[in-house]
């Protein structure tokens, strides 16, 4: 088999997609063969972070995609992360069926709760892992396309566009947090037992898990690794650099903003999808504003408008984030906002500018 | 998805334009346009023909509206008052910027505007006229005939020898010639070129002299430019712009014996020396 091209020519790409295809088979084959006590051996628990790291890379090069080759810093890419993850705790909810507390055969616990009689119109089909699994991609998509739509015909740009999202995911965390809604208020969506009838608890569905992760990484990273390589990326990046050159070479500068902006939305969506069933639990906070700044951060450490840079940047950064949340909590933020100010000030095109840099000169 | 993109192309779209009809000689018609901004006046009833094949130079002191007509022109502006056709059938006034490239007015902007990360074959390949729906755009392949037209358009602004550089590193010049280029792949009928030798060296300049004179008779071009040097060596017809309006047109060496043009913008006189 040849590889296309634009693929051949993507040295640091090939080396992630090998990285990808090293852990999505040598993770599952550490915890399921080498025996418990064997020093290479994998816990359920280090399979399961791993999984929640890819997902994060996910979300990084969505959000790569928009701001490092488009120039639209999107600060509430995590709102539609956390759309994509409750339309898939919506079917694992309804996949609960009497095992519940209250053991209603339909309504989750907490519609009972509140003493709700029949299951809001929107929660219909979620029992169905097609209609999930669309609704996934569809969902944020939507959102991000009339949020884009509106934006974008009116020449929002810039900071202004910045804050606009990040009102958006502001908002949003504000009505997911009303009980009224219908989605568990401030408590969101947890208690899930199985999907497809594999119990989610279980070593096995925890590995498929894994799998589907670095499979969807993969896809996403090639998707829009080969986006940016036809003549559409050279769009994006002429509307990165000089807008009106590219709407008076005659782009609708707006509707391919408005496209990117939605695929980029279901990319994040496709994550938190895969997230929640590892975390088993999706609630408001993943609304916060801070969160859909880390995934800007994750990606101007790693370097912008590399993709590779977003995969590395989330990776590195959510694991140090792990080690310190647990050893030194309160530094935490203090770690990240100084990371941050040193990137921007010291690497501006991030880890991968460097590793580029060291190669030019040697 | 193919579904969504063609409706989404459809909506873009105003009413269909034919092709431009330039029947009567004349491509660009400006009648009585004015517009302002904060109550100034910035074009004052201003009528402006431009003629099929016609090199124009566009002179006149800072803040005659040069560059706001060609906002006007391009779409980036709407005027208060006044008609815009392009040919006896286009109404300008009705499109917005990326359909009036697309029937075929090219812009290049004073400072040179090329994509800098994108290598000198990248920036040509974004103005090909023909790539700009999204079907076209999803292919990472140029097709031959795509081929010969960017070679033939590198051949003419003389960077054959520099198509896999990155337009960033080009000199000035350079990028002055590329984004001329990037016009001509739109494959315009009338180009619109704001100062194109400001920061030229001569030599420099006598190329983008040769360059334009060359373009004029297969496009229109009307050049907005303060070199008098460089006006004389280009156009034949001059329109000298003031406070909005035509103050005088006619051939340079006329202008210069016009008292009128003499007091409001060659001054003392030593300007064109």
């Amino acid at each position: 088999m040849r590889l296309p091209p634009w693929l051949l020519s993507d040295r640091a790409g090939l080396v992630l997609l090998a990285i990808l295809a090293i852990i999505g088979v040598g993770v599952p084959v550490l915890n399921l063969l080498a025996p418990p006590d064997h020093p290479l051996h994998l816990t359920a628990y280090t399979v399961t972070l791993l999984g929640k790291y890819l997902c994060y890379a996910l979300l990084a090069v969505a959000v790569d995609l928009v701001w490092g080759y488009m120039g639209i810093l999107s600060l509430g890419h995590a709102a539609f992360f956390a759309l994509g993850g409750y339309c898939f705790g919506m079917y694992l909810m309804r996949q609960i069926g009497t095992r519940g507390v209250y053991g209603d055969p339909v309504l989750p616990d907490f519609m009972v709760f509140l003493n709700w009689q029949e299951l809001p119109w929107y929660w219909h089909g979620f029992d169905l892992f097609w209609f999930a699994a669309v609704m996934v991609l569809v969902v944020p998509g939507l959102l991000a396309f009339v949020f884009g739509w509106f934006a974008f015909r009116s020449r929002v740009s810039g900071v202004y566009l910045s804050i606009i999202t990040q009102a958006l995911t502001y908002a949003l965390m504000l009505a997911f947090f009303r009980n009224e809604m219908g989605f568990g208020g401030n408590n969101g969506l947890t208690d899930f037992k199985d999907a497809l009838g594999f119990p989610l608890q279980a070593d096995g569905a925890r590995i498929v898990l894994f799998v589907l992760s670095t499979l969807a990484l993969a896809g996403g990273y090639l998707a829009c690794r080969w986006l940016v390589s036809t003549r559409l990326g050279r769009v994006l990046v002429a509307i990165r650099d000089s807008e009106d050159r590219a709407r008076f070479l005659g782009y609708r500068v707006e509707k391919v903003k408005a496209l990117v902006f939605t695929f980029s939305a279901m990319l994040a969506g496709v994550a938190g999808a895969l997230y929640v069933p590892q975390v088993g639990i999706i609630n408001p906070g993943e609304f916060a504003p801070l969160n859909s700044i880390e995934a800007v951060i994750w990606v101007a450490v790693g370097g912008r408008g590399t993709l590779v840079g977003a995969v590395v940047g989330a990776v590195l950064i959510n694991y140090a984030k792990t080690w310190l949340t647990g050893a030194l909590p309160e530094v935490w933020l203090f770690a990240l906002g100084g990371l941050f100010v040193m990137v921007t000030l010291l690497l501006p095109y991030g880890l991968i500018g460097l590793l580029r840099r060291r190669e030019a000169t040697a | 998805m193919s579904e969504l993109i063609s409706e989404l192309d459809a909506a873009g779209m105003h009413p269909p334009v034919g092709p431009v009809d330039a029947t009567h000689g004349i491509l660009l018609y400006l009648e009585g346009v004015s517009v302002s901004f904060d109550g100034f006046k910035a074009i004052d009833n201003l009528s402006l023909y431009i003629g099929d094949g016609e090199l124009r130079c566009i002179i006149g002191p800072n803040g005659a509206g040069k560059t706001t007509m060609m906002d006007i022109i391009t779409g980036k502006t709407k005027p208060d008052a006044g008609r815009v056709f392009f040919g006896q059938t286009i109404d300008l006034l009705k499109l917005d910027e990326p359909a009036i490239a697309r029937v075929g007015i090219g812009r290049k902007f004073q400072r040179p505007t090329v994509i800098e990360p994108l290598t000198v074959l990248e920036n040509l390949e974004l103005a090909m006229s023909g790539a700009k729906r999204l079907r076209g755009l999803m292919t990472t392949r140029l097709s031959g005939e795509e081929r010969d037209r960017i070679a033939a358009v590198l051949d003419r602004i003389g960077l054959t020898e520099h198509g896999g550089r990155l337009a960033g590193i080009l000199a000035h010049g350079q990028k002055q010639w590329l984004e001329i280029g990037m016009l001509l792949m739109q494959e315009p009928r009338l180009l619109l070129v704001d100062e194109p030798v400001a920061g030229m060296t001569p030599a420099e300049m006598d190329r983008t002299a040769e360059l334009l004179r060359s373009l004029a008779g297969s496009h229109s071009v009307v050049v907005v430019e303060h070199d008098m040097g460089f006006v004389r060596s280009i156009a034949d017809r001059v329109t000298v712009l003031h406070q909005g309006r035509v103050l005088a047109e006619g051939r340079l060496d006329e202008l210069q014996e016009d008292p009128t043009v003499i007091e409001v913008y060659l001054g003392a006189g030593d300007a064109y020396h």
